[in-house]
């Protein structure tokens, strides 16, 4: 019974970080006012540059830097679009969703064969597991805490967005543009350079959560290994009213029905429903959640709107 | 009146130019590729035009994408994004293949009996959005999203069920053959339909693939949507819900029901397609591991199409040519075909930007007049 409830929580960790990473992207995108629906397209190029990167070089850290690189590279043109020619902002997100994806795919049939599957990173090569090892194998804490180093970084992360903006002052005017940009403008701040940077760090996270998937849950790139969690990332920012905190428990709580499901799929359990039945778990709650939370959604006032000084 | 006309010209001109960048950068992409774009270009337009198997086949590819696209476009007119058609799409595909299995009349009912089975579920299925947005505040792309991956493993779970799948396969029975729509199904098999079709090749030729009425059913519906939204109360309603939803409250619209209206005419639309595809070329439901991306193909058509009906319709066209032409290259020359997918983006794209083209063209103004003084 115990170890059962410590492999639901470590699954539910190993599943929540990819769509941890990109949530907390997509709130600091969003509080700065840039609706940033490309998350999952900036995920799947990280996932595949990272793969790939992480084959060729060996160096799992270097390819989550470069995953992270290439989610940025997409961000950026979402944030020229959205920034400097007033880009209607979902239109954009979309266009990155097929750019990303499409790129991915071509970049990967070019370099490894025509395949559109990267090859397999070794075992030693993947991100490691900084506490393995420390607890003895398969009891409580190792099934709960044995994760791969990125779900750890995922955590860091929450902490340092939360910080960023909240206590300090760039977070302040990022907060600020999102709200009220032409307040901030006439205050001297320029909204162009805070939403570039917000724009720029959110398609970083997604590159990394998109990678966190490719180089820690399995070990290589496919086409369908996203499939979706950018928009559940999205689902995720909504459900958490755009605060990291907020965002990070929606996702740990889809990562929580996701591990359920699993768990509950193991035939060894001998839970007789169709495994297909149980999948929709996830996905029937959040909306029974979100019917719970009945109310006015907090979203930043300015977000979707173009800034144009006047 | 004539202000309109002009910025109607101004919209397509700008439609046709980000069409051309997304050809452009494209030919970019593959020549950075090592692949000579010309020569890409022309397998694929030979791919869609040189035989009267492949135009049947790119308006087989087209049809499903025309009404998702006017499904997406639909909702957007009442400022709803609905990226649901692909759950929609699935529930339309899965009602209509279980009625058309299980009932069986006469072709002249059985048609139009289960395409309306697959369409009404659809409408229930996209109503469903429209309804938690209205009474609980549920922003739709949130629903929708939820309500794809549910449709997904609802047909995967109704496919495997005992009595409907069929032993030792992934998918289910055929439909009955009254419900097919496929046109001259039986005939060009049949004795006196292969003599016909060796004497006059190129119907042969047309009718090889398993061509379908399913583009004339689009084509009505894409008629019926324009009517709607421009000659009904309804639709006046529904685009003033679009357009300022604080405004048409104050008018007197009833905002919320509207909302739960658009999105089941939405879910409607998208349920035809899935009807259509199983009626016209699957005959059955299969289990899917991921989405098909019917409906995200959709979102591209809509946006391409700005929005309209007649729009959506040439945008199905284009994106279903570029979709099934876009394999060809990689059996030819083997050139990804996902540069397809990259060209839609970039297209896409550029639609999200008007505002580029007129920095560009106040530029050139600005140059001439420089020259003038």
């Amino acid at each position: 019974m115990l170890t059962d409830i410590a492999l639901i929580l470590g699954t539910t960790l190993m599943y929540s970080t990819p769509l941890i990473f990109t949530a907390l992207g997509g709130v600091i995108s969003e509080k700065s006012g840039v609706v940033n629906i490309g998350l999952e397209g900036m995920m799947t190029i990280g996932a595949f540059v990272g793969a790939s990167v992480g084959y060729f070089t060996g160096n799992p850290w270097l390819a989550l830097i470069a995953a992270g690189a290439a989610g940025m590279m997409l961000a950026l043109l979402h944030a020229v679009a959205s920034i400097h020619l007033a880009a209607d902002q979902v239109i954009s997100g979309m266009a990155i969703n097929f750019l990303g994806p499409g790129l991915a795919i071509f970049l990967c049939r070019i370099f490894f064969d025509g395949a559109t599957m990267t090859l397999s990173i070794p075992l030693d090569q993947k991100i490691p597991r900084p506490l393995n090892g420390i607890f003895a194998q398969n009891s409580f804490f190792d099934l709960i805490f044995n994760q791969y180093a990125t779900v750890y970084l995922a955590f860091i992360f929450v902490i340092i967005t939360w910080f960023i903006l909240y206590k300090t002052r760039l977070g302040l005017r990022i907060q600020a543009v999102g709200e009220h940009p032409k307040a901030a403008d006439s205050l001297g701040i320029s909204v162009f350079k805070i939403r570039y940077l917000s724009v720029c760090a959110s398609g970083f996270l997604a590159g990394i959560g998109g990678a966190s998937m490719a180089l820690s849950i399995v070990s290589n790139f496919r086409p369908t290994l996203v499939s979706g969690q950018g928009f559940i990332a999205l689902a995720a920012i909504i459900f958490g009213k755009w605060k990291p905190q907020g965002a990070t428990l929606a996702c740990l709580l889809f990562g929580g029905a996701q591990a359920i499901v699993i768990f509950l799929g193991n035939p060894e359990i001998g839970v007789n429903i169709s495994s297909q039945l149980l999948a929709m778990i996830p996905y029937i709650l959040t909306i029974l959640i979100l019917m719970g939370l009945v109310g006015r959604t907090n979203s930043p006032a300015a977000v979707g709107i173009p800034f144009e000084k006047s | 009146m004539i202000i309109n006309n002009k910025n109607k010209l101004k919209n397509i001109f700008f439609v046709l130019l980000s069409i051309l960048m997304g050809f452009i950068i494209a030919a970019f992409v593959l020549k950075v590729g090592g692949f000579d774009p010309f020569e890409a270009y022309k397998i694929m337009f030979l791919g869609i035009f040189s035989k009267f198997s492949y135009i049947s086949y790119t308006i087989i590819k087209s049809t499903p994408i025309i009404l998702t696209g006017l499904s997406v476009a639909f909702a957007f007119k009442t400022g709803l994004f609905n990226i649901g058609a692909e759950g929609q799409f699935i529930a339309g595909a899965t009602a209509t293949a279980v009625a058309g299995y299980f009932l069986n009349f006469p072709s002249f009912i059985q048609i139009p009996t289960i395409l309306l089975i697959g369409a009404l579920a659809a409408a229930l299925w996209g109503g469903l959005a429209g309804f938690l947005k209205s009474k609980f505040n549920i922003h739709e792309v949130i629903s929708t999203i939820m309500l794809n991956w549910i449709a997904l493993y609802l047909q995967n779970y109704i496919v495997m069920l005992p009595g409907f799948r069929k032993p030792d396969t992934e998918a289910s029975y055929d439909i009955n053959a009254s419900g097919s729509i496929t046109i001259l199904e039986d005939w060009k098999y049949s004795e006196v339909g292969v003599a016909f079709t060796d004497a006059h090749q190129f119907i042969g030729d047309f009718l090889r693939p398993p061509f379908n009425a399913g583009i004339f059913i689009a084509l009505i519906a894409a008629i019926i949507i324009y009517y709607i939204l421009n000659k009904t109360t309804l639709g006046y309603e529904l685009k003033a819900v679009g357009f300022n939803k604080h405004a048409a409250e104050y008018g007197g619209i009833n905002v919320r029901r509207k909302m739960i209206t658009s999105m089941a005419i939405s879910g409607a639309l998208a349920g035809l397609a899935g009807s259509l595809h199983v009626m016209g070329v699957s005959k059955n439901i299969s289990i899917l591991a991921t989405m098909e991306g019917y409906g995200f193909d959709g979102i591209a058509v809509a946006l391409i199409g700005s929005n309209s009906p007649i729009g959506c319709v040439l945008s199905g066209f284009l994106f279903g040519g570029l979709k099934y032409s876009g394999a060809k290259i990689q059996s030819a020359m083997e050139a990804p075909s996902e540069v397809i997918n990259i060209m839609i983006g970039v297209i896409v794209f550029f639609m999200a930007i008007p505002k580029l083209f007129k920095i560009i063209s106040e530029f050139k103004l600005k140059k001439k007049d420089g020259r003038g003084e």
